[in-house]
């Protein structure tokens, strides 16, 4: 018996796998060499373009951000989680994710395992002056596997690309599947497609099985494992020795030719694009233009895949299907301005898309970039704003000061006009460090500034309140019109007016406000507050007592709130304190718009209707007595939606946050 | 115009004949909720804007039908666009949207 080492020797000596074909070439491979080149100079060109159209600071930022350990160790994270191993569809929809990943992720690994093959037996051909662009992907056809000489290495790699492409083909099936009935695996709507996406669509199916039948009709030859040679044993059964190479091969070459030729027009770029879209998005950058830039690597990066569609609070009636972010980024990929603007406008800015989008596309912030487009430049008169709130007569002309209007209402006493002028050595002691902005909404729900003041009360919180004669807008709705500059002004002048104030917290109760004060405000020294986190606060240092009663309580995420500002544990934890807290059908990131919100221009009181109703449902799915909500838009768009609702429902009343713990 | 021998103050003058068909037409095309109002003023009664400056979609619709699109203009460039008008509207019109699409077709000239 021969020493294994012996045998190991011998058989490097002899070479496990021939160049079947000395000349490394024929002509089938010329229909995908002719794709593969178009794409790759496409996207060469495309890369160059995208990059240049960014500003120069954002360049600088982008290359900075690629050294930055913490971008690093985000980045890697992210290429790996969402390009190869797609996590965020796994953790949604399970089948989706298998169905996505045995495409992707299987496709990917038969090239690169197919690059490793030629690299291990016949690495010159690696080169791309002797074929290195299309011999990896014609190995089989190429090769002849030297009869009794193979290795183990060898039979490994015919099992793993045996594996791999009965993995891919798994999911073609699933995906043919998912065109007749996408609802079983969990989508209820599904994009249509447009002709490039059919054309990539069709060819990619055809390319796998495809390559089944040619490599299993050479399975003779280049050698193959479970799956190949047991086909090639079924062909042998069916034609005898007669076996069609050459039209097997062709039709493959052919399939993967038009797939990369019709890629950059389909949904299909989103494989390569989505690299790029990480990266930049890691480094911070925010697109300027609704189309250029940044944007454009968003908009490329969108893969089409439709998981909007359901999302979107909009699609309880069909025919607004077509204002999702997925159709909107097709129409931004065809310059089809007309299209956008109307789909810009008719936005809740709810931002469920983009919570839920595999790929991260920040659609809300491309709408937004839109209408600035359009918006930003009409005209507007701000010069009020100054004498609104200038040195603190916030209340406007003629008016009580806040504080004093505040100490009217014996809603704080270290701000009592009387105690004030007595000690004047107290003012800037007894100054609440603590400022109550309510915003526009809460003034017309001014059960909610009650329920804030009572609480404040039990808990022994002096406070100031900002704006309790009228304050001015926040700026959120202007910047969510699209008009910048003019949201600038009215930032420009609360800012000026809560750092005068003195304050240490500012607290809010429209989430709104909240969101704006929080994200643009740049308020230094001074901490930004919902009012949901400071009683939550409250409760948990002891100053506010609650006591546990029988109610029965859903929490409703206002979007500003939830998705907007992540905070969704806060509310829920005080809530628990004081009742049973039920789930709702669809909470946290996933939460539906009440249909009120200031983000759609242009969608009307009948459809806000509809989406009120879809949203009560929703909540109403574990028969709650009590709808809480900690947004002012929120109780009031609830509020009427359950006293005027057409078809039968549980009794069921709405409340603020702040009114459970009042 | 006819004279009829006896005058108004310019303020009160109201010429109907220089009312805009088109604009108006052009305006209730991209916002239709312009034809449902009713006047009632509940939307200048919550405006943010109108504790501190002269602001009033109510007077700048009726201003628009009267032929007096400056003015319509000069009413509505304080508006912060905040929505109470909209939650407020018992004709359900879609108000920050009517003031953007009045800003811009009567502002394009």
């Amino acid at each position: 018996m021969t020493p294994l080492f012996q045998l190991l020797a011998a058989q490097a000596e002899v070479p496990e796998v021939i160049d079947r074909i000395p000349s490394g070439y024929s002509h089938f491979v010329i229909p995908f060499t002719i794709g593969i080149t178009f794409f790759l100079c496409w996207i060469g060109v495309g890369c160059v373009r995208l990059l240049a159209a960014i500003p120069r600071t954002d360049m600088i930022r982008f290359w900075k951000s690629l050294f930055i350990p913490k971008t690093i160790v985000k980045n890697l994270k992210d290429l790996f989680g969402d390009c190869l191993f797609h996590v965020k569809i796994w953790q949604r929809k399970p089948l989706l994710g298998y169905m996505h990943s045995a495409i992707a992720f299987g496709w990917f690994m038969l090239i690169v395992l197919g690059h490793i093959e030629v690299a291990l037996f016949v690495p010159a051909r690696l080169n791309v002056t002797r074929g290195g662009l299309f011999y990896p992907i014609f190995y089989r056809y190429f090769v002849w596997m030297n009869p009794g000489h193979t290795t183990l290495r060898g039979s490994f790699f015919f099992f793993l690309m045996d594996f791999f492409l009965l993995y891919v083909l798994s999911g073609i099936a699933l995906a043919v599947f998912k065109r007749f009935r996408s609802i079983v695996l969990g989508m209820r709507h599904t994009t249509k497609p447009s002709l490039a996406d059919r054309v990539a669509l069709y060819s990619l199916w055809m390319i796998f099985p495809l390559r089944l039948l040619a490599e299993s009709f050479t399975a003779d030859l280049s050698g193959g494992s479970f799956l190949t040679v047991g086909v090639n044993h079924f062909w042998h059964f069916l034609f005898g020795d007669k076996l069609w190479f050459t039209p097997c091969w062709w039709a493959y070459s052919v399939c993967l030719g038009l797939f990369f030729a019709a890629m950059p027009f389909s949904r299909y770029m989103h494989i390569l694009t989505e690299v790029l879209w990480i990266l930049l998005r890691n480094a911070g950058i925010k697109p300027h233009h609704p189309r250029k830039g940044v944007a454009e690597a968003e908009i490329y990066a969108c893969s089409s895949c439709g998981l909007c569609l359901d999302a979107c609070p909009m699609n309880v009636q069909k025919k607004n299907l077509k204002y999702s972010s997925v159709y909107f980024i097709r129409f931004l990929r065809r310059h089809n301005e007309k299209k956008i603007n109307t789909i810009a406008d008719k936005c809740l800015m709810c931002d469920k898309c983009h919570a839920l989008c595999p790929v991260g596309v920040d659609a809300p912030a491309l709408r937004r970039a839109q209408r600035t487009t359009v918006n930003n430049s009409l005209p507007y008169d701000y010069s009020y704003l100054s004498s609104a709130v200038s040195a603190g007569h916030l209340s406007g002309p003629g008016r009580v000061h806040p504080r004093f209007a505040a100490a009217e209402y014996g809603l704080s006493p270290a701000a009592d006009p009387a105690e004030r002028t007595d000690s004047p050595v107290a003012d800037d002691t007894m100054k609440p460090e603590v400022m109550y902005f309510a915003g526009c909404m809460t003034h017309l729900t001014p059960r909610i500034i009650k329920a804030v003041d009572k609480v404040f009360k039990a808990a022994g919180i002096e406070y100031v309140f900002a704006d309790r004669e009228g304050g001015i807008c926040c700026g959120r709705p202007l910047m969510l019109a699209g008009r910048t500059d003019a949201a600038a002004k009215v930032l420009e002048a609360n800012k000026k007016m809560i750092e005068e104030s003195g304050c240490k917290t500012l607290v809010l109760s429209c989430p709104i406000c909240y969101k704006i004060f929080k994200d643009e405000y740049g308020l230094e020294g001074i901490k930004v507050v919902h009012y949901t986190q400071f009683i939550n606060d409250l409760i948990a240092s002891g100053k506010l007592k609650v006591g546990m009663s029988e109610e029965k309580m859903v929490y409703h995420d206002p979007c500003e709130l939830g998705r907007g500002c992540g905070v969704f544990f806060e509310p829920r934890a005080a809530l628990s304190q004081v009742g049973t807290l039920v789930k709702a059908a669809k909470e946290y990131d996933e939460s539906i718009c009440c249909g009120g919100s200031l983000g759609s221009l242009t969608l009307d009181t009948r459809d806000r209707a509809k989406i009120s109703e879809s949203s009560v449902a929703n909540l109403l799915a574990n028969g709650p007595d009590t709808i809480v909500t900690a947004c002012p838009l929120c109780l009031k768009t609830f509020s009427e939606a359950v006293s005027n609702s057409r078809v039968p429902m549980p009794v069921v009343v709405v409340k603020d946050f702040a009114e459970i713990f009042s | 115009m006819v004279d009829f021998g006896f005058g108004l103050v310019p303020s009160s003058r109201m010429n109907l004949d220089l009312f805009d068909k088109e604009k108006y037409g052009e305006l209730s095309a991209i916002e239709p909720d312009v034809r449902i109002c009713m006047a009632c003023g509940s939307c200048t009664a919550v405006c943010t804007a109108g504790k501190f400056a002269t602001t009033s979609l109510r007077e700048a619709i009726e201003d628009i039908k009267n032929a007096k699109p400056e003015k319509a203009l000069e009413m509505l460039r304080a508006c912060q666009l905040c929505g109470k008008c909209s939650m407020v509207c018992p004709r359900g019109i879609n108000t920050r949207h009517l003031i953007l699409s009045i800003t811009k077709v009567y502002s394009a000239e």
